[in-house]
């Protein structure tokens, strides 16, 4: 079971692969991407490495939506990104930083004033840094 | 007890006393003006947890692609992170036709952007690493004989900041920062292999038009590149400019002789501009080249085959 489910994830990151290559160039034409893979070393290997192991778009998109995101909309976004950025979406959905801030802890509040003051941190906008 | 206070103390004076690393460098250095700022640049207060969304559309409308951060929100926010990805801000201002390039992790080439007239997006952590504050924000402009920098970030229109403090909150994100462009412009910055990652992405979103016009620029300055010639011309055949393409690729063989992709791509344009001949004989050479390589050779037999039903031929 295990084996078929392998067997037809890496069908299905083949038929991404694919797919992703001949939306832009047609047919016999071979894809600015494949070059520059190609001119790539190390990097590019291990990304394509990724991609293999990579989810479908379909499950990105599901992960998107699980985290409150619009159907609609989840499928726009996993749209607008490469093959190698929805993988890495997939795989940092709640690890990566995301931007938000706002609202630190009463508990560590002392802490960070003390290194706003000396340049460390920003969190509190009326915090003036010592130089 | 007064002696561990003092010694505290002077802990801490010697620490704030330091310039952040990078700092001084960027202070000393001659080639930068010694103060810019992009006044002009717009400004969008950011509503609760929407740092990303004000800080993308303050840099699309700084390249006139008029965008609100309300716009922005479903394309990058994550309601369940209370924020916003940073792959996600790059492929949302793709969608919206800007180049997004990545720029080199250093203060220098943030300021040099700045000097160049281009806002940059940055990632900060505001707070510590233990204890993060993520936070999107656009360096606007900076003086260096005053060691600030000036952001429009969250709810204030002109943040000052120091070098160093912005130097340490940034460093926390890997000094991650990105310049977005409109299609035909360069950054000022960044080298060769931030632009063919940017353009790359850029042509299989934006569209064949656009990216040709993006991709024409990157040639004028770095007219050998492999990649970006092939860019340009498979942006240009799709587009049906074909002597753009034919000239492209001939530009290719001519600075890479053993490109066999040159050759085949450039087949395929000679048999569209009707040029059979031509096109089996490049096809031909192709396919000789990619000796080595059998996925190269089974795409390069896949043109021949279309060579071979052509319909004019006899």
């Amino acid at each position: 079971m295990i084996f078929v489910k392998r067997l037809f994830s890496a069908f299905l990151a083949a038929s991404i692969l694919f797919t992703g290559s001949i939306q832009t160039v047609q047919a016999a034409m071979i894809s600015t991407e494949q070059i520059a893979e190609s001119t790539v070393t190390s990097q590019g290997n291990q990304d394509r490495a990724l991609i293999v192991a990579a989810l479908s778009r379909e499950d990105v998109q599901a992960a998107l939506v699980a985290r409150g995101i619009d159907p609609a909309q989840a499928q726009d976004r996993v749209a607008a990104l490469t093959d190698e950025e929805a993988s890495m979406v997939a795989s940092q959905l709640d690890t990566a930083p995301a931007g938000g801030i706002i609202g630190a802890i009463v508990l560590i509040f002392l802490v960070l004033l003390l290194t706003d003051i000396l340049g460390f941190t920003k969190v509190f906008p009326f915090t003036r840094s010592v130089r | 007890m007064l002696l561990k206070k003092s010694l505290i103390l002077a802990f801490a004076f010697l620490l704030s006393a330091c310039a952040a690393t990078g700092v001084r460098e960027v202070i000393q250095d001659q080639q930068l003006p010694r103060k810019h700022e992009l006044t002009a640049t717009p400004f969008f207060p950011q509503a609760l947890y929407h740092c990303g969304p004000a800080a993308l559309a303050t840099a699309l409308n700084a390249v006139d692609i008029k965008v609100s951060p309300d716009q922005l929100v479903p394309e990058v926010y994550i309601p369940s992170r209370k924020g916003s990805l940073q792959i996600e801000m790059l492929a949302a201002a793709r969608r919206h036709g800007a180049l997004a390039v990545k720029i080199a992790p250093e203060l220098g080439a943030v300021l040099k952007e700045v000097s160049a007239g281009n806002v940059v997006v940055v990632m900060q952590n505001l707070g510590l690493s233990w204890a993060p504050s993520w936070h999107y924000a656009v360096v606007v402009g900076y003086d260096l004989d005053k060691e600030l920098v000036w952001l429009r970030s969250g709810t204030f229109e002109r943040f000052e900041m120091t070098l160093s403090t912005f130097q340490r909150t940034w460093a926390r994100s890997q000094h991650w920062a990105f310049v977005a462009l409109k299609p035909g412009d360069l950054p000022a910055s960044a080298g060769v292999d931030a632009a063919i990652s940017a353009l790359v992405s850029f042509e299989k979103t934006a569209g064949a038009a656009k990216a040709l016009t993006a991709y024409a620029a990157a040639v004028k300055r770095w007219p050998d590149n492999l990649v970006l010639l092939t860019g340009l011309g498979n942006s240009a055949f799709v587009s049906g400019d074909l002597p753009t393409a034919a000239k492209a690729f001939r530009d290719v063989i001519a600075a890479h002789p053993e490109s066999a992709v040159a050759y085949n791509n450039l087949a395929n344009v000679l048999l569209a501009q009707g040029d059979v001949l031509a096109a089996k004989a490049s096809a031909e050479k192709a396919l000789r080249l990619a000796a080595q390589d059998q996925k190269l050779q089974s795409q390069i037999q896949k043109t021949l085959d279309e060579i071979n039903i052509y319909p004019g031929k006899k």
